[in-house]
């Protein structure tokens, strides 16, 4: 056998394990939400419900579907706009600095942070200030969670950012300026429209790592089970659920949190899939 | 044979590891009694020679591990109820090892000390509570002085065998509680923030000046935390120490052990108090278990409620059996068999 065909086999087997495991995870996944399934049925997905109580059990994601989604909105919103800035600055204006590869290097270490450590710090620092502004009396709840969040996804949604910003080609600047554009005015008309997509893309990058985080929003949204009644309040979400209560969960619960996961699975591919899809339309 | 030599290298290290696992016993379960059971194992393998090793994963997947047979024996902080017993694919027996309680601390600056009725601990988790200002509160602890703030209830988040203690005894003391929230390792909470792990609602205690929860003892003694006295059955208010949570187990327990020793009916009991648990077949003969296999186990677990192992229960603040409660578990441990024979004299 040549080395050619050894290498093409090599590559469609490992590809063909990554199919597999893949799909071993969704069979697995919905094998053991089938007895929620068949109890709960669409009821599961439209009832803010989740009573673990013996005898009266009966669940329903509704509350925990919302605030995820909630959670992780307002932090890609708070999160855009600083890597939008912080992208201009180390890709565009300031590319090629020291200044610049020093904030670079900044927010690629900010991926790198475990998130107990982000956890602990919006523990131990931000609630407090949340409790100085007199905005909620304990400190926890959405908004805490959100701002972490955002901090954690500001790397996620840089790096690609500053690739493509980098990759707009000189030329195209060039001329601009050589019209007497001004450098707001090039970002506007040349820059965005070239980088459009793989800023797109990155953002949907930052928002499904918002969705998916556990430890961290586990330790500063509260954990009550309803639906946020505002930005101060208390509330859960569909991974930090699944990290509580699945170590001491059994028959319905167990499936009905196993269900939970399988839904995070579903929610995240239609978000990667919403993402190919803007990125198809726009490149 | 190339294979050969492979097949015959992986065969001598399966033989291996069996003769390894006839002295090596491996449990799963309840992580409230976890720092116990790591130092009465270590101090056991030191004196034993045989090998202990305890995975803290929660008590419903030491059930679980049971029920697979992957362990030898199983830990629990809520006894199996009798659906989950016929669920078991053989009869299973309690032995009860040690108890625990369950603390309620507060923060509120510059109080002290202050009293609960269990009327009005369950009124401040339903929610009917909201001031720390309450009228019910300042008559019951004359002499505070009671800020006009907003009371932050503080729960746990993960399920617990701490919150089915602290449920269990709402449930018991409180019709409201009983029929509105019940009984469970998690509720529903009608208020309040979740947090992670004793540690967790400690440190949400710490932070939140008005706030009240509740903590597993293992952790509150260990940390020295403040907490409230309780009013008990026979009206006493009691503090939780390691005394008054022995004290619990001293009332009448069933022949099974399986019982819950919240609002213990004894004068001296501290009220929210409970047993945990070792579980174990009653015919240790399955999945091809030696006899030595279960001998060493039962051995093991034998010497778990002797005096030398409750000594080091409370070193690790948690509340030694009372003398009848280890004398029921040492015959419950001689009904267990192997193949029909006892195994324990």
């Amino acid at each position: 056998m040549n080395s050619d065909k050894i290498l093409k086999r090599v590559l469609f087997f490992s590809s063909l394990v990554i199919i597999l495991i893949a799909a071993a995870m969704v069979f697995s996944l919905f094998k053991g939400s089938l007895p929620s399934i068949s109890k709960f049925g669409w009821r599961f997905l439209i009832s803010d419900q989740w009573d673990p109580t013996q005898g009266s059990e009966n669940y329903g994601a509704l509350l925990f579907i919302v605030g995820t989604i909630l959670t992780s909105v307002l932090a890609l919103v708070i999160a855009i706009p600083l890597a939008f800035c912080t992208s201009l600055f180390v890709a565009e204006y300031f590319r090629g600095t020291k200044l610049a590869s020093i904030v670079g290097t900044l927010v690629d270490l900010l991926a790198g942070i475990p998130s107990i450590i982000y956890g602990l710090w919006g523990f131990y620092i931000l609630c407090p200030l949340v409790v100085e502004a007199g905005l909620s009396p304990q400190g926890f709840g959405v908004f805490t969670s959100a701002l972490i969040l955002a901090i954690m996804i500001v790397p996620y949604a840089t790096s690609l950012s500053n690739t493509t910003i980098a990759m707009v080609p000189n030329d195209l600047k060039e001329a601009a300026y050589a019209l007497g554009a001004t450098r707001l005015e090039v970002i506007r008309t040349v820059i965005l429209p070239n980088a459009r997509s793989g800023m797109t893309a990155s953002y949907i990058l930052a928002f499904g790592r918002a969705i998916g985080e556990t430890l961290a929003v586990t330790m500063l949204i509260g954990n009550e089970n309803a639906i946020p009644h505002g930005l101060f309040s208390t509330g859960n979400t569909m991974a930090s659920v699944i990290a509580n209560q699945f170590g001491e969960a059994s028959g319905l619960q167990l499936s009905a949190l196993i269900e939970l996961a399988l839904l995070l699975f579903v929610i995240t591919t239609i978000i990667n899939a919403i993402g190919k899809y803007i990125i198809k339309k726009m490149g | 044979m190339k294979k050969s030599i492979v097949l015959v290298a992986l065969l001598s290290l399966m033989a291996l590891g069996n003769k390894v696992s006839a002295q090596s016993i491996s449990g799963a379960g309840a992580t409230f009694p976890e720092p116990f059971y790591n130092a009465a194992f270590a101090t056991y393998e030191r004196a034993a020679h045989a090998k202990v090793t305890y995975g803290g994963i929660g008590s419903g997947g030491g059930i679980r591990s049971l029920k697979d047979k992957i362990v030898d024996f199983g830990a629990s902080d809520a006894f199996l109820t009798n659906q989950e017993l016929r669920e078991m694919p053989a009869p299973i027996v309690h032995i009860p090892t040690c108890s625990g309680a369950v603390v309620v601390a507060y923060n509120l600056p510059g109080v002290k000390q202050i009293k609960l009725t269990p009327t009005v601990l369950a009124s401040i988790f339903l929610g009917q509570i909201r001031n720390w200002n309450h009228p019910a509160l300042r008559k019951l602890n004359p002499g505070v002085r009671f800020p006009n703030k907003e009371i932050t209830v503080v729960h746990r988040s993960d399920g617990s065998g701490t919150t089915n203690m602290f449920t269990d005894y709402l449930t018991k003391v409180n019709k409201v509680w009983h029929s509105k929230v019940g009984a469970g390792k998690t509720v529903n909470w009608p208020v309040g923030v979740g947090a992670k792990g004793n540690p967790g609602v400690a440190g949400a205690i710490h932070q939140t000046q008005g706030s009240i929860g509740y903590i597993g003892s293992e952790y509150a003694f260990a940390q020295h935390e403040p907490s409230a006295l309780i009013q008990n059955k026979a009206g006493k208010f009691i503090k939780a120490t390691v005394a008054s949570t022995s004290a619990a187990g001293k009332g009448k327990i069933p022949a099974d052990t399986r019982v819950m020793l919240t609002n213990s009916s004894a004068p001296t009991a501290y009220p929210i108090a409970g047993f945990t648990w070792l579980i174990i077949y009653k015919d240790q003969a399955y999945n091809n278990r030696s006899f030595a296999q279960a001998q060493a186990t039962l051995k093991l677990i034998d010497w778990m409620v002797s005096r030398n192992a409750q000594g080091l229960a409370v070193k690790t603040n948690y509340a030694p059996l009372p003398a009848g409660v280890a004398a029921r578990a040492k015959a419950i441990l001689r009904t267990v068999t192997y193949k029909g024979k006892r195994i324990l004299k």
